[in-house]
C-alpha cells in the first residue's frame, strides 16, 4: 500500500485554492460594493418619502438578503399614523401593501403605519 | 518629479520590509535619490533590515510633532550615499501620527528625493491607511497563498478608495510583487501559480521574487538583498522590478540560483 502511495502523484491542491479564492472574493467584493449601494438607496428612498410624509431617518430600513437564485431587497418605512389621513385605520388586521407576491411567513405587516415593498433582485 | 510609492499587503510577514529595503537600494544604486519611510509605529523593523538600528536618534513622530527637523531624523546609508531612511518610533503610539503632519513631511521629502518609499505596517488600520494615503504608486506584496491573496484584494480596494488620489478621482498605479514564489512547487500544482494570482487580483505584475535562503541571510546581516548579494536570484528579481518602476519594459522572468538553468520566461509585461 505504501509502495503504491509512493508512486502515486501527490494530489494538486492549488486548483482548489484558486477556486475557493475566486468564490470568496466574488462574494466579498459584492458585499463591499453593496453596503454602499444600500446606503445610497436608503438616502434616495428617504428623499422621495419625505416629500409626502414627515418620516424620521430611523423610520426607514433597507435590507438586502442574498439567496442562491433570487435575492430580496426589503424596504420598511414607518410613518406616524396621524400623518396619513388618506389611509384610515382599518377595523380588521390589514393586508400588507406590496408590489410583488412573496412568502407570507416573511411578512409581518400587521400595523397600519407600515408599508412593505418587496422586489426580487 | 518625485514619486511616492507605498509597499503594502494587508497580511503581515509576506515581505513588505524586505522588499522596501531591496527595491530602495536597487533604485539608489541606479543613481536615484531614495528615501525609505517606516510607517510601522511601535513595531519598527526597517532600521534593523537596513542595518541602521544603532544610528536611530530621531524618528518620524519626532518630526511630525516638531521635536526634530527632518534633516536630523534622516539616516543616510553608509553603503549607498543616495539612500536615506526615516525610521518609525518604537515607543510611541500610532495615533501620534497626524494626517497633516504626514502630508507635510511627504511634501518636504518630495522636494529632495526622486523616490519616497513608504513601508506600510500590516493590517488595514490607521498606520496602513496613512502609509498609502499620499501614494502615486502602490506595490502590493503577495505570497502565492490563499490568505495573502485575500488580504491583497482588500488592500487593492482601499487603494481605490482611501488614498488622496482616489478621493480626487485619480488612480493610484498598482503593481503586484509576488514574493516567496517556488516555481517547482507551482509547476507541481502545490502552490498557486503566477497566472492564478494575476487573474484573481487583476493588477499588473511588477516582479516575481523566488523563495530563497539568501533573503534571510541578508536580513541577518542588516543589508538589503540587492546590496548583500546582488547576483543572487531574489536580488536580480528586485533589480528588474526596480527597472520596471523606472519605466523600462522588461519581460517578467523568475530568476533561479541553479547554474545553467534560466528563469522561465513568462512573456508578461508590467504595465
Amino acid at each position: 500500500m505504501k509502495l503504491i502511495n509512493f508512486f502515486r502523484k501527490p494530489s494538486t491542491t492549488a486548483p482548489v485554492a484558486r477556486e475557493r479564492l475566486q468564490l470568496l472574493l466574488a462574494h466579498e467584493r459584492a458585499i463591499s460594493g453593496k453596503s454602499d449601494l444600500i446606503a445610497i438607496l436608503q438616502e434616495e428612498i428617504m428623499a422621495v418619502i419625505t416629500k409626502h410624509f414627515p418620516v424620521e431617518q430611523e423610520g426607514i430600513t433597507v435590507k438586502m438578503e442574498r439567496g442562491e437564485v433570487v435575492s430580496t431587497l426589503e424596504v420598511e418605512v414607518e410613518i406616524p399614523t396621524p400623518m396619513c389621513p388618506s389611509f384610515p385605520l382599518p377595523a380588521k388586521p390589514p393586508k400588507a401593501v406590496r408590489t410583488e407576491p412573496s412568502d407570507p411567513e416573511e411578512t409581518d405587516c400587521d400595523e397600519a403605519d407600515e408599508e412593505i415593498a418587496r422586489t426580487g433582485t | 518629479m518625485a514619486k511616492v510609492l507605498v509597499v503594502t499587503s494587508g497580511k503581515g510577514g509576506v515581505g513588505k520590509t524586505t522588499s522596501t529595503a531591496a527595491l530602495g537600494a536597487a533604485l539608489a544604486t541606479a543613481g536615484k535619490n531614495v528615501v525609505l519611510i517606516d510607517f510601522d509605529v511601535g513595531l519598527r523593523n526597517l532600521d534593523l533590515v537596513m542595518g541602521a538600528e544603532r544610528r536611530v536618534v530621531y524618528d518620524l513622530i519626532n518630526v511630525v510633532q516638531g521635536d526634530a527637523k527632518l534633516a536630523q531624523a534622516l539616516i543616510r546609508d553608509k553603503r549607498v550615499p543616495t539612500l536615506s531612511l526615516l525610521p518609525a518610533s518604537q515607543t510611541r503610539d500610532k495615533d501620534a501620527l497626524s494626517d497633516d503632519g504626514v502630508a507635510s513631511i511627504i511634501a518636504e521629502l518630495k522636494e529632495k528625493f526622486d523616490w519616497v518609499i513608504c513601508d506600510s505596517p500590516a493590517g488595514i488600520e490607521r498606520g496602513a491607511t496613512l502609509a498609502m494615503r499620499h501614494a502615486d504608486i502602490a506595490i502590493v506584496v503577495t505570497n502565492p497563498e490563499v490568505s495573502s491573496v485575500r488580504d491583497s484584494d482588500r488592500i487593492i480596494g482601499l487603494l481605490d478608495s482611501k488614498t488622496v488620489r482616489a478621493e480626487k478621482g485619480e488612480r493610484v498605479e498598482k503593481h503586484l510583487l509576488l514574493t516567496r514564489f517556488d516555481a517547482v512547487r507551482a509547476g507541481r500544482g502545490e502552490m498557486l501559480n503566477v497566472g492564478d494570482v494575476l487573474e484573481i487580483l487583476s493588477i499588473p505584475l511588477l516582479g516575481i521574487i523566488p523563495e530563497s535562503s539568501e533573503v534571510l541571510r541578508a536580513s541577518n546581516l542588516g543589508s538589503p538583498i540587492t546590496l548583500n548579494n546582488p547576483a543572487s536570484a531574489p536580488a536580480r528579481a528586485y533589480f528588474d522590478a526596480a527597472k520596471r518602476l523606472n519605466g523600462e519594459a522588461l519581460d517578467v522572468t523568475i530568476p533561479s540560483d541553479r547554474k545553467g538553468l534560466f528563469g522561465k520566461l513568462f512573456g508578461r509585461r508590467a504595465a
